[in-house]
């Protein structure tokens, strides 16, 4: 009995009821669907935090005073209570570590800006010139303080956009004076627009100073908090984070068994922190919608039964007329598997158009997965083969005469 | 000399038909349907009934057969057996010379597509399909090809009267119209023996004599074996044998005293309203 008649024969009975193969392929449909949104949604996140931290500049790293939180996530604009870390050191990573291009000391002061009748509170961070390198990060009006304004802790400040459209609705903030904690700076420039960071804080709610300046005027203070650090090149990240590491131990003169009174973290951890955490999402929602997809199935099985106990007669008549118990057996595997298969189609069409639906809706990030929809399919398949073989193996195993009599 | 070689000719032209004919057709001395003793009992829980009880029997090829009893007679039963549908517990049943007594639930499925046709009382035919499709549905499992399936299930139909009417779904066709449409699906294989269960219980007397002229003329020109199951005697009376069963066992097996010819009864018979299709 060939395998292509029995195909047609049971897509002509899929298509006797149309009505009812779409009702019964709707569990899977949805099933699917929600499986390849979700996913989506997930490596969406993903990605976009990739992005975000490919932006920043991979070869970044980042050094605090005071020990580091476990696992931390939190990118250290906590306080902390440390005063250990000196300029001096930075001096000394800057100069002797070979694996070490930039290195910008840093200083956090939360601070109330005002211009006229307008303030704002926002975190003013003390940056040497090289600051923008380091961070890949520029003016896009005005200028970036220099070298001389950080030698002679200039009042000048460059503003962050969301700082200076606060501040300046509509005008051109370079060139006015505002008060920093009562202080008059000179605004240089403004900076280019960021966006939000993989933990979702505004970068544009942001003002940048001299950290000179901050030190000695706003905070009274001769140690620093942070240093951003650019290594030579994305590989060299680990290394110079060893190598800093050794260099500042030494500076500080700790014993082998003193733990760290700093922290060197390097951005691919944070990166790989916050990957992980959208995986574990991604996870969690793409399970959750394979249950709905599991649902689909034992939908499928049960209307594979139901069709098989209204179809009796016709398997009688088949079986008359010279059907084998096996080519029923196929019939109706073969349906089971088509409806699976198709519901899976019509859902990752379906899932897809999602996709691309919500960033428009919602605003969120989605990326396709191709790994989704391969496993959407190969699913399918499963589930009408699994659902499908116990109706199956009923039909087949109906005796014509008693079939024929079935009211 | 002229006349000489056309006699030749046609002598040639003759026997080549008898050759071809003889090929074509079963020995007919050798019978079509051949029961030896066969028994069927039941197990209903505790219970055993004996629904037959030693029929012996013989069919020859082109037959038409009446088969006549009341429920419980053991008729039915007979039929299943005779139709592969079912197999004797005791007994040797041979249908066209090969031994189908103890074949496998698979092999008699395949002799059901080869060598019957059904015909039901309900007609039986799959809802929301077309005529022709239904009556191409045995040749879908003997795996005929499509060119070869489309032609013989026209032919089929032409056969039966309803050349016009291929598209057509069971909804769309009066109860004589779906019974020829069943007829034409029996047929379509070839089969060596047509197994009818009442079939013109759900048909009208005009209706019921036209379905028996096509089997009389299927009988007559095509030399199918014919077994009609049937309580009505007038139904039974088209058929040239009359065979009555009883508490399991043959009570009858007589020659039809008087067989009635169908397509005659047809041209008196009058017309009712309902009827469309002429």
């Amino acid at each position: 009995m060939n395998i292509f008649v029995i195909f047609r024969i049971a897509f002509r009975a899929l298509a006797r009821n149309k009505m009812r193969s779409a009702l019964t392929m709707l569990g899977i449909v949805i099933g699917v669907a929600a499986v390849i949104a979700m996913v989506s949604i997930g490596q969406g996140a993903q990605a976009s935090v990739q992005a975000q931290i490919a932006s920043v500049g991979t070869n970044l790293l980042f050094v605090g005073a005071g020990s580091q939180n476990v696992g931390g996530v939190r990118s250290g604009t906590g306080a902390t209570s440390s005063n250990t870390l000196t300029v001096e050191d930075i001096e000394a990573i800057r100069r002797e570590i070979p694996s070490v291009a930039m290195a910008s000391p840093t200083v956090n002061a939360r601070s109330q800006i005002v211009f006229g009748n307008q303030n704002w509170n926002t975190s003013v961070q003390g940056v040497n010139e090289q600051f923008p390198q380091i961070r890949k990060w520029v003016v896009q009006s005005g200028e970036f303080f220099t070298e001389a304004d950080v030698r002679t802790a200039a009042r000048v400040v460059v503003l962050g956009q969301t700082v200076a459209e606060s501040l300046f609705p509509g005008a051109d903030p370079v060139g006015q004076m505002v008060r920093v904690r009562e202080l008059p700076f000179r605004v240089i420039g403004v900076m280019t627009r960021r966006g939000q960071d993989a933990q979702g804080r505004d970068q544009d709610d942001n003002a940048l100073a001299p950290f000179t300046t901050i030190q000695k005027k706003l905070l009274a203070i001769t140690h620093i908090q942070f240093a951003h650090v650019s290594a030579i090149s994305p590989g060299a990240t680990y290394t110079a984070q060893e190598q800093i590491t050794e260099l500042l131990r030494q500076r500080h003169k700790l014993a082998p068994n003193q733990e760290n009174d700093f922290f060197v973290r390097n951005l691919t951890d944070v990166a790989e922190a916050a990957d992980e955490t959208n995986r574990i999402m991604t996870y969690l929602l793409g399970s959750i919608a394979g249950v709905s997809l599991l649902v689909g199935g034992i939908g499928i099985m049960n209307i594979m039964l139901v069709s098989v106990t209204e179809r009796t007669r016709e398997i009688g008549i088949r079986m008359a007329i010279g059907a084998r118990s096996s080519a029923v057996r196929t019939q109706f595997l073969i349906e089971s598997i088509v409806l699976s298969l198709t519901g899976g189609a019509i859902g990752i069409m379906v899932g897809i158009a999602i996709s691309l639906l919500i960033p428009v809706m919602l605003g969120w990030p989605t990326l396709i997965s191709f790994i989704a929809i391969v496993g959407s399919v190969i699913f399918s398949a499963a589930v009408g083969i699994f659902f499908g073989y116990y109706p199956a193996r009923k039909a087949a195993g109906l005796d014509p005469i008693d079939a024929l009599r079935y009211e | 000399m002229q006349l000489v070689a056309e006699a030749d000719a046609k002598t040639i032209e003759l026997n080549a038909q008898m050759k071809s004919r003889l090929a074509d057709e079963r020995d007919p001395i050798e019978p079509v349907i051949k029961l030896d003793h066969i028994h069927k009992i039941y197990k209903m829980g505790d219970i055993e009934v004996h629904a037959l009880r030693g029929i012996t029997l013989t069919i020859r090829q082109g037959e038409f057969v009446a088969v006549m009893g009341v429920s419980g007679s053991g008729k039915s039963t007979m039929m299943n057996i005779i139709g592969c549908l079912d197999q004797p517990t005791r007994g040797t049943y041979i249908l066209d010379g090969q031994n189908v007594s103890k074949l496998s639930k698979d092999d008699r499925a395949d002799i059901r597509n080869h060598k019957i046709g059904f015909v039901f009382q309900g007609f039986n035919l799959l809802a929301r399909t077309s005529a022709i499709e239904n009556v191409e549905l045995p040749m879908l499992y003997a795996g005929i090809e499509t060119a070869e399936r489309k032609r013989r299930a026209r032919e089929a139909l032409e056969a039966v009267g309803l050349a016009g009417r291929e598209n057509s779904h069971p909804n769309q066709l009066s109860g004589g119209q779906q019974q020829r449409v069943a007829i034409a699906r029996a047929l379509v294989n070839h089969p060596t023996i047509i197994l009818a269960d009442e079939p013109t219980g759900a048909l009208d007397s005009r209706t019921s004599v036209e379905v028996m002229e096509i089997f009389q003329r299927l009988s007559r020109e095509r030399g199918i074996t014919l077994l009609v199951v049937t309580h009505e005697h007038d139904i039974a009376e088209y058929a040239r044998r009359v065979i009555i069963f009883r508490d399991g066992k043959i009570k009858s097996d007589e020659p039809a005293p008087h067989q009635r010819d169908a397509a005659e009864e047809l041209k008196t018979l009058p017309m009712l309203d309902d009827d469309d299709d002429d």
